[in-house]
């Protein structure tokens, strides 16, 4: 995996994000120099008539009409040349994607995760069902249609350098293009503000050659395996899973849990969990201590967050923790 | 546009001004109330000045802990709010109270205690954002986009406080505007047209129509809000638009980014005559780029929305709209800049104040620009690159100009001088606290840092620049607080000004320091928007010179410019 870009809107990794940091060079080689001029101007205007004790009034100057009009056009000029790079660039980044079919991934904002979901990709029964949270999978060097959603409040998918950003809104399905030239890790993060945890709302893009995403994409639509006979934590977690209501909330395709809300369920799929790389969005890392950091409350690793302090004990601490992992 | 007879003898005694709170509280006349509106605004500045320090604090590192999330929801919904409406706003509408009247050589507003009234409405609206604190202060942002500031999402009452806080506030600001619009159009001394009056007031009278049109779409948006969350309606949840309710609130809240800097570019184009000893280059190009502005203030209210998911042509007009604006907003930058030119540049605090605004001011605006060209406003809205653009706009622009007016008429206000001995290590700490703050923030912007977040992942650099940000913010609150100092200072026993201190040429400058109650005890001859030049210069008055360029394109000069040229 490679490590995240320092400045990620000045280094795009897709031919949708590569026009807009060519714009940001244009537009910010334009402005300097703009900027440079009037302040220029200013410093050397005092420095050349600050005032030197001599008395009597400097020559008073009202205007200039012709003056007036040359620097107007001039500004209007640049705008102009603006505009026209601004409106060619609209169009290689973000052309019109069609409303009617299908999207190749749909990625809904929850208070405070992100769900994508893959409905060209089917089980075996022929049912779209890979659904993942804060680690989205691309193959590289396709361009993907991607609807953002909402389940509750407005949220805003970015991953500065794949994409623009959008905003996820509750009864509109916005959609967008994305694409990755090469095999990687993007950062992403929601951009507009949603609530208490809009600070860990962050996910990543995970970049892989179609290969390894038909591969991974196989895995994901399998059912959670069951659990391994004889590794009786293992299967007191699967047990307890069930017991504490798990399931009203999250799915679980194979131990008969699906999260109950219209929209995707409230919490994460967690057919897959242990396949993911951080969990909490983007606060931990997907280790079974962090794990058990967060199954112990939850509100203490992320507070606000929706899901309560089951307040478990030890010992089914680790039982919960230990079936999670098998969910590879 | 007919002008009223002002009396210009008045008999009342100078000086009959309040003396005891209930004087202060009963008081009708402009000048207390600019300066009660000034001390409210100052009184929340430092508030609002409180409240981000903490949020400095918290963002110091990454993962910090010292305020839980929602606190510090809590303190930037306060802040911003706080900023924009009981500390920016009560700051402007103070000058404007104090100066428009002085400005036209009237007695006072047309309507004396309707414009007490507003400053009450203004006030109490305060109190009553303040009280939330008892029931859980608002947390949805100062923009409480729907359906997060929809009674699911955020169940205390502290978003319902905020909304009728700004219901009152909205009530008197408009008030006021109206007040100010028929004090304006009625109330000029004797020969003062429209094309003579001060740039400040002419702003201030342009700015006051943005006022009318714009709150009354805050006002719509906040009662449906209510109705919402009071009543279980469905304008903005449940079947609703949540796009609509950005719809209301930015084309109220657009055009309320030109009310808060309308009168701060008045401010400007005052003081950089009288200090360059020079008039304003272009009276009538400055003057008349205002009506441009407050009209294209609508039209480019939706380059607020340009991740919302438009069509393309409605994204294209509102990028058109937005780089249109930035025309007459040039020329006046222009025209600042060309004012300086051939002048006798004296460098004051309140000229300090006023370089420093053109400086940063120009900057502001030109990422203001990066955000028409679209494309870059899908890579940045609503990350740190937005936080210090607006700052840059509001508080570099903005409260320069308010810290180079109150620098520049502070000796009007009070009759003494405040004391440039404090004046000039404060302007340096805030300037560079300032540019601290936020110059790095252009940087965490594309460094991928999301704006309104408690807390951010230790990625490279992100935690130095942060903390660079928040030293900064110290450096800039100390410089503050050294201001106060001054004034309160100076105010004791500061050098007595004197009626003109800064021998400037607009009528402010005609009355005693401060002024009588009434003004005016007399009212020189008005011919020129320069009043007082041509008195001093009886050889020379404005009024006299050729109303037509001349041929070789140099401008309107004066005969004997050739004898000053050096």
């Amino acid at each position: 995996m490679s490590a995240p870009a320092v400045l990620p809107t000045l280094q795009p990794a897709s031919p949708l994000a590569a026009p807009i940091t060519t714009l940001t060079y244009v537009t910010l080689g334009i402005g300097l120099a703009v900027f440079a001029l009037v302040t220029g101007l200013t410093f050397y205007f005092i420095w050349r008539y600050k005032h030197r004790g001599a008395d009597g009034e400097p020559p008073q100057i009202f205007g200039n009409a012709r003056d007036e009009i040359i620097w107007m056009g001039m500004a209007a000029g640049i705008l102009v040349f603006l505009f026209v790079l601004t409106w060619i660039t609209m169009n290689r980044i973000d052309p019109q994607a069609g409303q009617d079919g299908t999207p190749d991934l749909i990625v809904t904002g929850h208070q405070w995760f992100w769900e994508a979901d893959y409905p060209r990709a089917t089980n075996p029964a022929g049912m779209g069902v890979v659904s993942t949270a804060s680690e989205i999978h691309i193959p590289t060097g396709r361009k993907l249609l991607l609807e953002v959603g909402s389940a509750d409040v407005i949220h805003d998918f970015w991953v500065p350098q794949l994409a623009r950003k959008m905003d996820a809104i509750p009864g509109q399905g916005n959609r967008l293009w994305i694409q990755a030239d090469k095999p990687g890790t993007y950062l992403g993060a929601c951009s507009e503000f949603c609530g208490a945890q809009h600070a860990w709302m962050r996910f990543k893009v995970i970049a892989q050659t179609p290969q390894d995403f038909q591969a991974w994409l196989a895995r994901q639509a399998q059912q959670a395996a069951p659990p391994p006979p004889n590794q009786t934590d293992i299967e007191d977690g699967a047990g307890l899973f069930v017991r504490q209501g798990c399931g009203e909330c999250h799915t679980l395709r194979g131990i008969g849990a699906r999260g109950h809300a219209s929209q995707g369920s409230v919490g994460p799929d967690l057919t897959h969990f242990a396949s993911r790389g951080i969990i909490a969005g983007g606060v931990l890392d997907n280790t079974p201590e962090n794990l058990r950091r967060w199954l112990k409350n939850p509100q203490a690793v992320k507070p606000g967050v929706r899901m309560p302090n089951y307040r478990l004990n030890d010992a089914q601490l680790r039982q919960l923790t230990a079936y999670l992992e098998t969910l590879q | 546009m007919t002008t009223a007879p002002v009396p210009v003898e008045t008999a009342s005694a100078p000086l009959s001004r309040p003396r005891n709170l209930t004087r202060w509280l009963s008081t009708t006349d402009h000048k207390d109330i600019g300066m009660m509106y000034l001390a409210l605004g100052a009184l929340f500045f430092l508030i609002g000045g409180v409240e981000v320090l903490i949020m400095r604090l918290q963002l110091a590192r990454p993962g910090n802990t010292l305020l839980e999330a929602t606190t510090y929801n809590e303190f930037f919904t306060l802040h911003g709010t706080t900023m924009i409406f009981l500390a920016v706003m009560p700051m402007l509408l103070g000058f404007s109270n104090y100066l428009l009247p002085l400005q036209i050589g009237a007695k006072d507003m047309a309507f004396p205690r309707l414009n007490a009234f507003g400053f009450w409405l203004t006030a109490f609206g305060g109190i009553v954002l303040y009280l939330s604190l008892l029931e859980g202060p608002p947390d949805a942002g100062w923009f409480a986009y729907a359906p997060l500031s929809e009674r699911p999402f955020s169940s205390s009452l502290g978003t319902d406080f905020w909304a009728a806080a700004l219901l009152m506030m909205g009530m008197g600001t408009t008030l006021t505007a109206l007040n100010i619009i028929i004090t304006t159009a009625r109330y000029r001394a004797v020969g003062m047209g429209l094309w003579k009056m001060p740039l400040f007031s002419w702003m201030v009278f342009v700015n006051s129509f943005i006022i009318a049109f714009a709150l009354p779409s805050l006002s719509a948006a906040l009662i449906m809000l209510e109705v919402d969350r009071a009543l279980g309606g469905r304008f903005f949840q449940g079947g609703g638009s949540p796009v609509l309710w950005q719809h209301y609130f930015w084309l109220f809240g657009h055009p309320e980014v030109y009310i808060m800097v309308l009168p701060a570019w008045g401010i400007i184009s005052e003081v950089i005559p009288v200090f360059s000893r020079k008039p304003i280059f272009g009276y009538e190009f400055v003057a008349g780029s205002t009506v441009a502005i407050a009209v294209l203030s609508f039209a480019v209210y939706a380059h607020h929305m340009f991740a919302v998911g438009f069509a393309r042509p409605v994204n294209l007009a509102f990028a058109a709209s937005t780089m249109l604006i930035a025309i007459p907003t040039g020329i006046k930058v222009t025209n600042w800049v060309a004012t300086l030119w051939k002048g006798s540049i004296r460098m004051t605090v309140p000229m300090m104040y006023a370089i420093a605004f053109i400086v940063q001011f120009t900057f502001g605006g030109i990422t203001g620009v990066s955000f028409a060209v679209l494309p870059i406003d899908w890579q940045l809205t609503d990350s740190y690159y937005v936080v210090a653009h607006f700052h840059y706009v509001l508080m570099g622009g903005t409260l320069f100009a308010l810290l180079s007016g109150l620098h520049f008429y502070f000796p009007k206000m009070t009759g003494r001088m405040l004391s440039e001995g404090f004046g000039k290590p404060a302007f340096w700490m805030i300037t560079l606290g300032f540019n601290g703050v936020f110059l790095v923030q252009h940087a965490l912007g594309m460094m991928g840092m999301p704006r309104r977040v408690y807390t951010y992942p230790d990625l490279p650099g992100w935690g130095a620049l942060n903390m660079f940000s928040t030293v900064s913010a110290f450096v800039l609150g100390l410089g503050l607080v050294l201001t106060l100092i001054n004034i309160v200072i100076s105010w004791r026993i500061g050098r007595v000004a004197g009626d003109n201190p800064w021998q400037a040429w607009t009528l402010e400058w005609a009355t005693t320091s401060p002024p009588p109650k009434g003004n005016f005890v007399r009212l020189p001859p008005i011919k020129s928007s320069r009043p007082l030049w041509d008195l001093a210069h009886p050889e020379d008055p404005d009024h006299q010179r050729p109303t037509r360029h001349d041929q070789q394109g140099k401008g309107h000069i004066r005969l004997e410019e050739k004898d000053h040229e050096q």
